[in-house]
């Protein structure tokens, strides 16, 4: 495939809260709900932030960094679970926002975690097929955990774009593959604030058996291993699955040490495996092989066997911050300003 | 705000679109159908042409609002600020991932992608710029050529103890 990433940029809301604070309003072990998830701190959006102005930035920064003219970009694609509208699309606003519109097709996405990687694949596509110059896909959401729910404590705020296209391609994609089918381990009904889960059934049946499944069949598609890529990421609903996985793959956690982004920031859904291989990608060097696995509820894994290519040693990195102070930076907040931010708080109908 | 209004205005909300005067070189932001600067204003009808402001600039001045606007509730108390861009119209706009304390003049700030107000709960979302911080990072690249790439040197996540 000639395809791949151009450029990339990505946007984490300032706001932060930690699983203690939370288990303190809730009277359980926070700190010890933050161990066993491996999330230590939670990214949460100020009021003024939501779905598609995290995008917005997220994409403004791509741009910028890989000197792309928008009206060049042929398709943009948000995934999200957390759109704003139910129906208005998110694509829309963003693609107006960046200054891409009239001349593109646009669309919103929606697959539980993983609607962002089924964009980059959509991209790939029409790039591939020579239809467009440049595609758009993003992944972000803010979603919500219900007050005092085990999604609480990870649920968080957060997004990546990625333009593909086939000049100056900074990480070349050499395979997509998926594994798709119908599992019910999270869901959301329409007309519904919170999601609901399977609990332990959002394991075994549906994140390991899919995010496995998936990587095994592209190591099968490439005739790769483990140990043939210098990076992975996987998709991250908290800290611990996607180190287990890991391991039970045969990867090391050097291999990981960069794509896990949710101990720091929480798990972003749609954005959680593209800012870890953001995060990647600010590390990468020439050469470099980097597998990325995908996992959206419901339930599917997209894979994709990536190259770093000699112009990421080039590629422009200045503008924008990198992965790492989000990591690092953040403004904590206690639970009260947490409620009130994200709209937790009665205020009646006005 | 009517949806149509608020429509018309969505290219200088969303993308800071203004005009330049292609005589005198002067910005104007909301865009101008004519040059008031040129002396000689009629001449300046056909040489205004469409002009989008980086949203790079510093807090001109600025005030602390503690009785919120309706739809600012959740916000205060929160700043609204004069910032002088750096194509030098100056603009009014909320600074936001900043307490009060840490504003001040000369502060160098972007523009940022913001929720500006909802029309209730059922109704349309309007967005548009506002303002944050600077810093570093957020200074535009010059005319683009190979950089030299810089060594990370913060620690990995992995490297560091659980926070």
């Amino acid at each position: 495939m000639d395809a791949g990433i151009v450029s990339y940029g990505a946007y984490v809301p300032r706001y932060r809260i930690t699983p203690a604070e939370i288990g303190r309003v809730w009277g359980v072990d926070g700190e010890g709900m933050g161990q066993g998830l491996n999330v230590h701190r939670k990214s949460v959006p100020a009021p003024d932030e939501d779905t598609i102005t995290i995008s917005t930035e997220a994409l403004r920064t791509a741009l910028i960094r890989g000197a792309i003219d928008p009206q060049q970009i042929g398709a943009l694609y948000v995934g999200s679970e957390s759109h704003p509208y139910a129906v208005k699309p998110s694509a829309t606003v963003v693609s107006q926002a960046v200054g891409a519109t009239p001349n593109l097709t646009a669309a919103d996405f929606e697959f539980a975690c993983k609607a962002g990687t089924a964009a980059i694949q959509t991209c790939l596509g029409l790039v591939g097929a020579q239809m467009i110059r440049y595609g758009v896909a993003i992944g972000t959401d803010t979603s919500q955990g219900a007050p005092g729910d085990a999604l609480e404590y990870s649920a968080s705020a957060g997004g990546a774009a990625f333009v593909i296209g086939r000049e100056n391609v900074i990480a070349r994609v050499h395979r997509t593959v998926s594994y798709t089918t119908d599992t019910p381990d999270f869901w959301r009904r329409e007309g519904q604030r919170y999601p609901s889960h399977g609990g332990r059934f959002t394991g075994e049946p549906a994140y390991f058996k899919h995010v496995t499944e998936c990587a095994n069949r592209m190591f099968e598609a490439v005739g790769s291993a483990p140990k043939d890529y210098a990076h992975v990421v996987f998709h991250q609903p908290n800290g611990k699955f996607p180190q287990r996985v890991g391991k039970q793959l045969g990867f090391t956690e050097a291999q990981m040490r960069y794509g896990l982004v949710t101990p720091y920031i929480g798990n972003t859904y749609s954005g959680a495996a593209l800012i870890g291989l953001a995060n990647v990608l600010d590390h990468a060097k020439p050469g470099e092989r980097i597998l990325m696995v995908g996992y959206g509820s419901g339930a599917g894994s997209d894979a994709f066997d990536l190259e770093a290519t000699d112009a990421v040693a080039t590629f422009d990195r200045s503008y924008g911050r990198p992965i790492q102070e989000y990591l690092d930076g953040g403004v904590e907040i206690p639970y009260a300003m947490y409620a009130k931010f994200r709209g937790k708080i009665n205020m009646g109908d006005g | 705000m009517s949806i149509a209004r608020f429509w018309r205005e969505t290219p200088r909300r969303y993308n800071l679109g203004g005009s330049k005067c292609t005589i005198c070189g002067t910005v104007y932001f909301p865009p101008r159908a004519v040059c008031p600067t040129c002396p000689r204003h009629r001449q300046t009808l056909e040489k205004m042409v469409p002009f989008q402001l980086t949203g790079d600039g510093e807090v001109f001045s600025f005030t602390v609002v503690h009785d919120a606007a309706e739809g600012f509730d959740m916000q205060v108390p929160y700043v609204m600020a004069l910032v002088t861009t750096v194509e030098g119209p100056i603009l009014t706009g909320q600074v936001v991932d900043v307490t009060p304390e840490e504003v001040h003049i000369g502060l160098k700030v972007r523009a940022t992608f913001r929720k500006l107000r909802e029309e209730g709960k059922a109704g349309v979302i309007h967005y548009g710029y506002k303002f944050s911080p600077a810093v570093d990072s957020d200074v535009r690249p010059p005319v683009r050529g190979p950089a030299v790439p810089s060594e990370a040197t913060t620690p990995a996540p992995s490297d560091r103890a659980p926070a």
